[in-house]
């Protein structure tokens, strides 16, 4: 292990530690936030404590949480929350695939990348576009898991002090941490979007949706997401070859 | 019969819902990304349409948080909290977007909307 500032062991902890500061951020701390509203959410919903903490410790996407929830809650089978889940984690992939580049030197190996890539969502992958790339290739990683993973267990942390408070919570205070949740991703995942198609997709993805459940449509959300998404495609693709 | 995340009264098989729809479902994607790498272009026409299912899909999810939430939330007119979401929207647009502006104006008229109306 080289490092070009100082020794391998102690720079490894120094940019370990300057990662975990990063916490202190604006997405990072609206993040938080959000999670209050989920641990409400799932104190709402009927699931169990240890149900909520592991969901946040292994799934560690906000969305895809709450996706989930929504599949338990309407008494969906195994394998439609495991399809609507799949579905609405298939950015990560692309998002990963970016992440990638950015934060591995020469010598990192593959699987400390498929270790760390759990820590990739919304936030974190906004935060190493923002920092990354101005650093030097060799602390990157370091960097980066520093921020990734105190951040998820500070969330996990909020996880459980949210359930636990949700039930003593005034109506007007866990209403308000509840509306966290669809304002930040509405925002977030705009703010994160470089196609058209991502954009119309948010308004159309917002009407279908609840249309679909009204209609008790089975599979709705499924449904919402690949037909919002084709006509949001569609039209980005008209409005390009227009341009 | 299929198998609900109730399906049985032991106590790990909710965990084993967890790990299998949750875990399974979103970590594959990230090792698919880690796997795929940069070899991927990210302005390929099939990567698009993708993301856009992708945001479609959870923007479903936002719609149904707000036009029929469990809970507390339920507790606000749907009107206010149509208001609020759109109001958070517009000016979230209006400030370059710029997430936190978005949500301290959604919640600022859900709170002040309930207070005054509730």
């Amino acid at each position: 292990m080289t490092l070009q500032d100082g020794d391998g062991q102690s720079a490894g902890y120094h940019w370990f530690f300057r990662g975990m500061t990063g916490v202190v951020s604006v997405p990072a701390v609206i993040l938080m936030m959000s999670f209050f509203g989920f641990g409400v959410l799932c104190r709402e919903s009927g699931l169990s404590l240890g149900h909520s903490v592991f969901m946040t410790a292994c799934i560690w996407a906000l969305p895809s949480q709450v996706v989930l929830i929504g599949s338990i809650t309407s008494g969906a089978s195994l394998f439609a929350s495991a399809v609507a889940v799949t579905l609405s984690a298939i950015r990560l992939m692309p998002m990963t695939a970016a992440w990638v580049p950015v934060v591995r030197d020469k010598g990192t190996s593959r699987w400390k990348l498929l270790a760390l890539s759990h820590f990739v969502a919304v936030t974190a992958w906004v935060w190493a576009f923002m920092k990354l790339p101005s650093l030097p290739p060799a602390v990157r990683l370091t960097y980066f898991a520093g921020f990734a993973m105190t951040l998820s267990l500070l969330n996990i942390s909020i996880t459980i002090g949210s359930y636990l408070l949700a039930g003593s919570m005034p109506v007007l205070l866990a209403g308000s941490l509840f509306f966290l949740t669809p304002i930040y991703f509405m925002t977030a995942l705009t703010a994160a979007a470089r196609h058209l198609a991502e954009k119309l997709a948010m308004p159309l993805g917002i009407v279908l949706g609840p249309l679909f459940f009204h209609l008790q449509i089975g599979l709705d959300l499924v449904w919402a997401g690949l037909l919002g998404g084709t006509i949001a495609y569609l039209a980005d693709r008209m409005f390009r070859s227009r341009a | 019969m299929s198998l609900t995340f109730d399906s049985f009264a032991s106590p790990w098989w909710p965990y084993v819902f967890i790990l299998l729809a949750g875990w399974v479902a979103t970590d594959m994607w990230r090792w698919l990304g880690v796997l795929v790498g940069n070899r991927l272009r990210d302005d390929s026409e099939v990567l698009i349409w993708v993301k856009a299912v992708a945001t479609a899909l959870v923007a479903g999810v936002i719609g149904k948080l707000v036009l029929f939430p469990s809970g507390a939330l339920a507790d606000a007119p749907m009107l206010l909290r149509i208001a609020a979401l759109l109001c958070g929207w517009l000016a979230f647009l209006a400030a370059g977007q710029r997430i936190i502006v978005g949500v301290a104006v959604a919640e600022a008229v859900l709170v002040g909307g309930w207070v005054v109306l509730g």
